[in-house]
């Protein structure tokens, strides 16, 4: 590493620092909104391709396994939201593959990206977008943007701020039941985004602690690989990292499965009269 | 950890590939699962028919080899009774026409022996009449006695 100088420290503050271009607000994380865009396109080009291609008659191993994903998703968006929106399973799958793209550039070795983007002049970039929390936050407030949207089309305005001012207390609490939605209505996204990126982020640092073992012999290699103290410390890294990535395979997906399975139990709490 | 704009493109972006999604992605799939799933139901039922048919079909096949067997031996039957029938009937004529030649050749041996007899009379007669005239060495009057020797010849 360049600032090998600073130390654990700065190795680890380098791995959490964005490719950023602008100042306050106005600026863009560019690297997190890349390669998020990046993965939704990949997504987006192989399953379109796939439904391009789709036949009633034998399906091929592709369109076999995009039609094991849609009979997935379709399965739980049908059993979970009741009634007829040709939105919500469209938007789940959306949610699942994409966001299971993103949490899987995690297990991308950890110095891979920043050394190959170093080496081609990037001073910064971090290649796994969900420990971004403009990232997570973007997919929630949108979800969040559909609750209401729901709401408004299954209810009308009418409908949904009656809800909002009776519900649960009756029109004598109207103001402490205002409160309470409001909060229930807010905490729908915060938790979905903080879920998605405290499980990400507490995994991509400890990958980046165990990668931290070997770091005070640089790229000395030859030093590391000849004393024993260096073969060790090189042997517990690929060990404690492979253990680590191996049970990081389950949270990637499953953290996926969250973040599409709530926001479609949300999305059919919205449509439904409580 | 700062929000800034990214923030705004993630929704942006999250808003695109939803709606690309749902729009071009989503409704072809869903559409060739369904015309599968369809394919396979008819394809169940129409097997299930052509089973059913066939079943039809088995109990029928068997039922007209019954019935042609039934048939079959009837007719054996009834054929065995027509030439029993047929042999009896051919025996009988037999019998009959037999007799029949029978009677008929006594009756031509009777009537021959009548004419033997009345040619044997005439003669006689004849011969009794030229012995008497001889005897009487005159000529008798057939004519005359016609009715005595006619007489005569019957009681021969």
């Amino acid at each position: 590493m360049s600032d090998n100088s600073s130390g654990v420290t700065g190795y680890i503050e380098h791995h959490l620092t964005h490719w950023q271009i602008g100042e306050g607000f106005w600026s863009l994380h560019l690297d997190s909104l890349l390669v998020s865009i990046l993965l939704g396109g990949l997504f987006l080009l192989f399953f379109g391709m796939v439904s391009r291609r789709a036949t009633a008659g034998v399906p091929g191993p592709l369109q076999n396994f995009v039609e094991m994903m849609v009979e997935f998703i379709d399965g739980i968006s049908k059993d979970t939201f009741h009634g007829k929106n040709s939105l919500v399973a469209p938007m789940a799958l959306t949610i699942f593959v994409w966001v299971f793209l993103m949490n899987f550039m995690d297990l991308i070795p950890i110095d891979l990206v920043p050394d190959t983007m170093g080496a081609l002049g990037w001073d910064y970039f971090k290649v796994l977008p969900v420990v971004n929390l403009n990232i997570t936050f973007g997919l929630s407030l949108s979800v969040l943007a559909l609750i209401i949207g729901f709401s408004l089309y299954y209810k009308g305005l009418g409908g949904f701020i009656k809800e909002l001012l009776f519900h649960p207390f009756g029109p004598w609490l109207m103001p402490f039941n205002l409160v309470l939605n409001i909060v229930e209505l807010l905490a729908k996204p915060i938790s979905l985004s903080l879920r998605l990126f405290g499980n990400l982020y507490a995994a991509e640092l400890i990958f980046i602690l165990i990668a931290t073992l070997t770091l005070g012999f640089g790229t000395a290699w030859g030093e590391m690989l000849t004393s024993v103290s260096g073969l060790m410390l090189f042997a517990g890294q690929t060990i404690l990292a492979s253990i680590w990535a191996i049970f990081h395979i389950l949270v990637v997906p499953l953290q996926a499965f969250i973040f599409m399975m709530l926001s479609v139990v949300y999305l059919s709490m919205a449509a439904e009269d409580h | 950890m700062d929000i800034n704009a990214t923030l705004l493109g993630q929704m942006i972006a999250f808003g695109v590939f939803v709606w690309v999604t749902m729009k071009f992605v989503w409704p072809n799939l869903a559409t060739a699962m369904k015309e599968r799933q369809e394919k396979i139901n008819d394809g169940l039922a129409a097997s299930e028919r052509g089973r059913e048919e066939l079943e039809k079909a088995e109990a029928k096949q068997a039922e007209i080899l019954k019935e042609a067997r039934q048939q079959a031996s009837d007719i054996l039957e009834q054929a065995n009774k027509r030439s029993n029938e047929i042999i009896e009937e051919a025996r009988e004529t037999a019998r009959s026409e037999g007799e029949r030649q029978l009677a008929q050749a006594q009756a031509q041996i009777e009537q021959e022996i009548n004419q033997a007899k009345t040619e044997l009379r005439d003669q006689v007669v004849t011969l009794a009449v030229t012995g008497a005239s001889r005897v009487l060495e005159r000529e008798v009057d057939a004519k005359a006695h016609n009715d005595l020797l006619q007489d005569l010849a019957k009681q021969l």
